[in-house]
């Protein structure tokens, strides 16, 4: 006998060692990629045409080349985590260029600084947030809402008509759409529906830099649409194909459960046990991969860029590698990592929501 | 005696040597009755004959190039690609026409079954050696190893699985390309070379890729772990390494080819997506994904360029995904139609 012990909100708790963890992944991930960019053979002021030394020194210097490996990190990592407040303005020299500015009288917060490309001189890795990273983060959530949207009802429809027609070549297509990548679906689409049909245009994208609050286009006219629509399904059929799957095996596992016989001997309507009480559960499964899956499309959008002309960070990942422009590099992988670890733990946070008998370790 | 040999053929079903080989012949010929997974099959046979054969097959060298020939076509696929008929240069000497440096497209696309291939089988040993000697390592010691083992594949997770394979290819490719002779680097690269790169792509696939068999396998052997055949053996004296090789492995290397076997198009796809970027094999030698990637640059003049190797990838992807699909089905036939 006795009082069960005091509980420490087990949730919050939880989210405190996620977040903990995650630091620590972050972390690892920055320090990996850091060793492996400066592995690399040559540097980013390398050119066909031999720099002279003395401007080679001076270039080192000004980006702080010159010192221990180690230092750089130490460096670099303070100058993104380390809020800085000042009464200076911003100067708008690509060194100093902060991705959170907030004014507060004649005070400045300052944050994240991801320092300068060593590429292009005029811009800075912020830059390069500001203005290819929404592109990209627009066409994978695109990507996503595709998937979902064709995905969900295929799996539903398939899993309710198990053993017919529905069944069958739903289950068939999802086959195809897994298998039929990007580098695949690209061309053919291009080719189908924006140099024959000329329905659509087959490259470029609808929406320029500034965003709506950093993320979202202006206006979302047929004019958007119209670059949106070949990309974001290219990019997302795969990922549809992966969800009907799911969902149907799913919803079929659960169809079989005792509550739902419950439910149905209760004399619900068939409707009701299928939505309420099948359909919820059944999609405990599905929403914990929508996280990764998300992760992926966002980080995966290189070749869909590629082939559809699409102004995005992916196309500049590999360019930055060749050049050895060490920040965008070292920019991208933290950034899609921080992405990456986020919508795990917002999935987990998700899933225990969903699903009342997890428990929070 | 008796328990001993319950313990060594000790099954799912738990049964004597005669019930487990029934297993395996009960699996296939549940994958023969299936269509799917059979046609399957007879496709990816048929693409290793062509990959063995490529040489008899193919009219040209895969490198063989006549350079007035760029960008001709043949004349059926000038009614299949109506657009070309305008201004398209006719010959029939090559199949499916010749690419922006007058090389045989088909005589290149059969050999670049060869890449494809080679990445779907050799993509699932690397990844099934790793992380089936991690997961299974970490399962078997359990405790505080396991733990840290464990660890370590979460980061691993957390790492953007196409960014690291980037940034692995270009550290293989350039550190490697510079190293003195004698060097381990200057021997990987000889080899790589000889492979036409594809040496490098195994490697780096193999890096990124066992993560998840080692999460599956170490959770297989946690299942096993405990069962009572396994107590058994250790009663009977059987030392740690005959429990794992006699009694755990063979018990759950099913579900572990089969989840193999479902990840095969993505390492296809993934070397396709490398050569596309520029970083997977040597040029000349063929790829499909670097011939998707020189065909979609004329993708509006000379769509045959482009879209005949993308269907010949298509088509290697769908022959396994089905087998795949077919070997769970015909493993465990519960689970049709997940993941």
């Amino acid at each position: 006998m006795g009082n069960p012990p005091v509980k420490v909100n087990p949730m919050g708790r939880y989210i405190i060692r996620r977040f903990l963890w995650m630091l620590l992944v972050l972390l690892v991930v920055s320090v990996v990629t850091f060793l492996m960019e400066h592995a690399l053979p040559g540097g980013p002021f390398d050119r066909e045409k031999k720099v002279s030394p003395e401007i080679m020194a001076n270039l080192n210097a000004r980006y702080r080349l010159d010192q221990p490996l180690w230092k750089q990190y130490f460096q670099y990592v303070s100058d993104i985590m380390l809020p800085h407040i000042t009464t200076a303005p911003p100067s708008g020299s690509v060194m100093d260029d902060t991705l959170i500015t907030i004014q507060a009288g004649n005070l400045y917060f300052r944050w994240m600084n991801f320092g300068p490309s060593y590429k292009s001189k005029s811009r800075s890795v912020n830059d390069m947030f500001r203005e290819q990273l929404p592109v990209s983060m627009q066409l994978g959530v695109m990507a996503l809402l595709v998937a979902i949207v064709i995905g969900l009802p295929m799996g539903i429809l398939a899993a309710l008509k198990q053993n017919t027609l529905w069944d069958y070549v739903g289950m068939s297509v999802a086959i195809l759409g897994v298998s039929v990548p990007v580098i695949v679906l690209g061309p053919l689409m291009v080719w189908i529906l924006g140099v024959t049909l000329k329905w659509l245009p087959p490259t470029g994208w609808g929406a320029k830099p500034p965003f709506l609050l950093g993320l979202f286009p202006h206006s979302l006219t047929w004019d958007y649409w119209k670059y949106a629509i070949m990309p974001s399904f290219a990019l997302g059929v795969g990922s549809s194909a992966i969800i009907a799957r799911l969902t149907r095996a799913s919803l079929l596992q659960v169809i079989r459960e005792d509550y739902i016989r419950t439910a149905r001997a209760k004399g619900l309507a068939e409707r009701v046990v299928i939505v309420r009480h099948a359909l919820k559960n059944s999609l405990i499964p599905v929403v914990t991969v929508l996280g990764p899956m998300f992760a992926a499309l966002v980080t995966g959008t290189f070749v869909t860029e590629l082939i559809f002309g699409i102004p995005g960070l992916g196309k500049y990942f590999v360019t930055s590698i060749s050049n050895r422009d060490y920040t965008v590099i070292m920019g991208t992988v933290l950034l899609y990592a921080v992405f990456l670890v986020i919508s795990n733990l917002v999935v987990d946070i998700l899933y225990a929501y969903l699903d009342p008998r997890i428990q929070y370790k | 005696m008796a328990i001993t040999h319950r313990a060594r053929s000790g099954d799912a079903v738990g049964g004597s040597k005669h019930q487990r080989e029934s297993l395996w012949t009960d699996a296939w010929r549940r994958l023969v009755r299936n269509r799917a997974a059979v046609i399957g099959m007879s496709i990816i046979v048929i693409l290793v004959l062509t990959a063995i054969l490529a040489p008899q097959i193919a009219p040209q060298g895969f490198a063989d190039q006549a350079r007035e020939d760029h960008d001709k076509v043949p004349e059926w696929a000038t009614q299949l690609f109506p657009t070309m008929a305008g201004y398209a240069r006719i010959s029939d000497k090559y199949l499916l026409g010749a690419d922006y440096a007058g090389r045989d497209l088909f005589s290149r696309m059969v050999y670049g079954t060869r890449i494809s291939l080679a990445v779907a089988f050799v993509g699932p040993l690397i990844s099934l050696l790793i992380g089936v000697t991690y997961g299974s390592i970490s399962g078997f010691l359990g405790g505080q190893v396991d733990e840290l083992m464990m660890r370590f594949v979460d980061v691993m997770y957390a790492f953007p699985g196409l960014l690291l394979i980037i940034l692995l290819m270009f550290f293989f490719r350039s550190t490697f390309s510079n190293a003195e002779p004698g060097t381990l680097g200057y021997a990987l690269n000889a080899m790589d070379a000889r492979f036409g790169g594809m040496l490098f792509i195994f490697i780096g696939i193999g890096f990124t890729a066992w993560d998840g068999m080692a999460r599956l396998t170490r959770a297989q052997v946690l299942s096993v772990r405990e069962k009572e055949f396994i107590e058994a053996a250790r009663t009977v004296g059987a030392s740690d390494v005959r429990i794992m090789f006699r009694h755990i492995l063979p018990n759950i290397v099913g579900p572990l080819v089969v989840t193999e076997t479902l990840s095969i198009p993505g390492y296809i796809s993934t070397e396709a997506f490398l050569s596309f970027i520029g970083l997977g094999v040597n040029p000349p030698t063929p790829s499909w994904g670097s011939m998707i990637s020189d065909g979609a640059q004329a993708l509006r003049s000379y769509p045959n360029q482009a879209i005949f190797p993308a269907l010949a990838l298509a088509i290697t992807m769908f022959a396994f995904n089905f087998l795949g699909d077919g070997l769970r089905d015909a493993f465990d036939p519960r689970l049709r139609g997940t993941q």
